[in-house]
């Protein structure tokens, strides 16, 4: 297959079809990522910038990891380790990185459209790790790679997606990338983490959460930051563990063998309950795992698209 | 009567374009706009033969960011000028947000001199003064020595009064001074720094929004302190039909307040954001179509007096970011009469709303000079070639400001000339 796409900046720029050979592409890897010996020299001799405006232990790592399985070198820069420090423009940062002739960077940043705005501007694969409250794609995919391994696929099935959908990334992304597969999507979080038009979205909203998780096949909690009590959009962290934390108790409403999920670092008591987290309806640590075969068939469609294009 | 030195033969006015009519002027003044071919020409009279133009009265731009002094590479004054005498304006309005701030008498004089050194024949300008020292809106500028130096009104613009107690004594004060007050109305503790209206477009992109109640909040307080006081205000760049619908119930009350709105409200909405496109980044936000459609209306009954640019001119490199980092603002002076020209040709504005929001209101609300083509008036005046065509490129712009989302896009109608006081500005 000829992977059309220069760039990944959004789940909204794939198909079902693409989405479907990303997975299939995951598959492969994960049988890679079970031998001994764990690397293979797809990617050899081709260099990966991760360029880390904005925090990031998982995703970082994975990609990390994922590169270097492929044999590709990966180098890393953070905004504290960076000229951005320094006042120099983003568009100045990428430039420079291009000259140095990289074959991809995958970028995380605070602003939404930043990845969009390094693509416009680069001739490398761009990949988007995470740009302010817009894209997660990548997290998406491996969220969808993690269910898909335990359901077959996930259509047909019902995913809640519980917390502070406004200021959310993997939630913009999942909404659309589960639906695109053929599932159904449901939102529960309190009004004021909620955008104002998300009628436009249309999806359930829900603000009670043992209304919302009644029937579905698994939730998947997003990170509460403590900015948004001192921002004023909840009274305080343990008003709102009452209302949304996802505990074993508010599962059994949901479906038969229900699962749970969550992007991490997960913040314990606040948005799962500990016990929970740590139970085998818990997918959290499977979707570290996919989290790398996922990466490394992006890395390989991405990095070696235009070898297969001749 | 003294003879005409300056006769202008067979330009139509925008109201009745099928009656082509003579323009004759002295001394920077009108004498007599008459149905053509009905007067001699005077000999020695300078004659401008505009058959096919449109005779529009000079266009007053009261909102206009002119960035000098502090920020040159944005605009100068002689650059800012030129754009304005390129767009069709004969007065324009600068507002007090430059570095240092025009809140001192010494700042408006050099604004002034700079304006008379690079632009004697016009466009003239009217600088704005601080409402507030610094526009920290902490305390008022020093508003009879602005008024003595020269501004023509006082302005937040920008940094909006959030303190109302503070609004009002500055309400107070100017009305003293028969001064009027321009405010920008948003509530700044609504979705502080927001670059894109609240809706469809904020939602999926990820964006902080700024919801139109932000903006009728304020609007709503400036009203009802008009209408309290019994002192005028001027509402800047109103963008919404919540803020209109409060507008219009204002002045059916009686409140004397007057309103403005910019070309690209009436022409864009949010969805010109997509793709993060900075250049239509822009404060208040661009909104909905409904919006707009609400704001055409409000013109057309006179909700909305006036149109302005709210020409804020940046450089490439500074719209040159992400979205959120971006600073808002759309270079306008250049574009302004073509666009809403375009809304006139396609019937969504009335040729007279036009000419009364560009030409008429402003000048009458401000007290600047003002031109209804009778005897006396000053010969401000512009030619203008309805049916040429132009793109807008950055090499078409006179002003340092390249930052439009109209880029590239062809426009219909050309200022061919531009007379202040009788004088070709262009």
């Amino acid at each position: 297959m000829t992977w059309p796409h220069k760039d990944l900046l959004d789940v909204t720029q794939l198909s079902k079809a693409d989405a479907l050979e990303i997975l299939r592409a995951a598959k492969s890897f994960q049988e890679i990522n079970s031998r001994p010996v764990k690397k293979v020299p797809i990617l050899k001799g081709k260099s990966v910038v991760l360029f880390f405006a904005e925090p990031s232990t998982r995703t970082k790592t994975s990609f990390d990891v994922a590169g270097k399985r492929l044999s590709a070198d990966t180098f890393s820069l953070q905004k504290s380790g960076s000229s951005l420090v320094k006042g120099e423009s983003l568009k100045d940062t990428v430039l420079t990185l291009q000259a140095m002739k990289p074959d991809g960077i995958v970028m995380r940043h605070n602003m939404s459209g930043a990845a969009q705005f390094i693509a416009e501007r680069l001739d490398c694969a761009v990949i988007n790790a995470g740009d302010g409250w817009h894209a997660h794609p990548t997290q998406a995919l491996l969220d969808a790679f993690t269910l898909t391994e335990r359901w077959g696929s996930v259509e047909g099935k019902t995913v809640l997606i519980l917390g502070d959908i406004t200021h959310s990334r993997v939630a913009r992304s999942n909404v659309h990338l589960l639906r695109l597969l053929g599932a159904k999507v449901r939102l529960c979080a309190p009004k004021t983490l909620l955008p104002h038009a998300v009628s436009t979205w249309n999806v359930p909203v829900y603000s009670e959460l043992d209304e919302a998780v009644r029937g579905v096949d698994a939730v998947m909690c997003l990170r509460l930051q403590l900015e948004r009590q001192q921002a004023g959009l909840l009274p305080d962290v343990r008003e709102y563990s009452r209302r949304f934390c996802m505990t074993t108790a508010r599962l059994a409403k949901a479906a038969r063998n229900a699962l749970v999920l969550h992007p991490g670092p997960i913040n314990r008591g606040w948005e799962i309950a500990s016990d929970l987290a740590d139970a085998p309806e818990s997918l959290i640590l499977d979707q570290v795992s996919s989290g790398v075969d996922v990466r490394m068939a992006l890395l390989h469609l991405y990095l070696t698209r235009k070898e297969r294009k001749e | 009567m003294s003879q005409a030195d300056l006769v202008v033969r067979g330009a139509a006015l925008a109201e009745s374009p099928q009656a082509p009519v003579d323009l004759f002027a002295a001394k920077g003044r009108i004498l007599a706009l008459v149905p053509a071919g009905t007067r001699p020409v005077p000999e020695g009279a300078k004659v401008v033969e505009a058959e096919g133009m449109l005779l529009l009265p000079g266009l007053t731009d009261v909102h206009v960011h002119l960035r000098e002094p502090g920020q040159e590479w944005k605009e100068t004054i002689a650059t800012g000028l030129s754009a304005a005498a390129k767009g069709g304006f004969v007065n324009v309005m600068c507002m007090a947000n430059t570095d240092p701030v025009n809140d001192q008498a010494s700042i408006t004089e050099t604004m002034l001199d700079k304006a008379a050194k690079s632009h004697p024949r016009g466009p003239r300008l009217f600088p704005v003064g601080a409402l507030t020292l610094g526009l920290e809106g902490k305390s008022l500028a020093p508003l009879e020595e602005l008024r003595a130096a020269g501004c023509k009104a006082y302005s937040n613009d920008g940094r909006p009064v959030a303190d109302s107690e503070l609004f009002r004594r500055a309400l107070e004060y100017a009305s003293d001074l028969g001064i009027p007050v321009i405010d920008h109305c948003e509530d700044p503790y609504l979705a502080p720094g927001a670059g894109v209206n609240e809706g469809e477009v904020s939602a999926r992109l990820g964006l902080r929004g700024a919801p139109a109640c932000g903006e009728a909040i304020q609007v709503a307080r400036d009203c009802l302190l008009a209408q309290y006081l019994g002192v005028p205000i001027h509402l800047a760049h109103i963008s919404s039909k919540m803020s209109v619908d409060v507008i219009r119930e204002a002045k059916a009350k009686g409140a004397p307040v007057t309103a403005e709105t910019c070309p690209h409200y009436l022409i864009l909405t949010e969805e010109a954001c997509e793709d993060y496109d900075t250049a239509a980044k822009v404060n208040p936000p661009l909104r909905t179509r409904a919006d707009q459609q609400a704001l055409l209306a409000a013109l057309e009954d006179g909700t909305i007096d006036v149109l302005a640019t709210d020409h804020a001119p940046h450089a490439s490199h500074e719209k040159e970011t992400p979205f959120d980092e971006a600073p808002n603002g759309i270079s306008g002076l250049e574009t302004a009469l073509s666009v809403t020209w375009e809304l006139v040709a396609r019937g969504e504005l009335s040729a007279r709303t036009l000419v009364s929001a560009w030409c008429v209101r402003p000048a009458e609300i401000f007290a600047l000079p003002l031109n209804r083509f009778q005897e006396g008036d000053p010969a401000d005046f512009i030619l203008f070639d309805p049916s040429a065509r132009w793109t807008v490129t950055p090499k078409a712009l006179a002003s340092k400001g390249k930052n439009t989302p109209l880029m590239g896009r062809e426009l219909t109608g050309v200022v061919r000339a531009a007379y202040v006081a009788g004088k070709n500005a262009l």
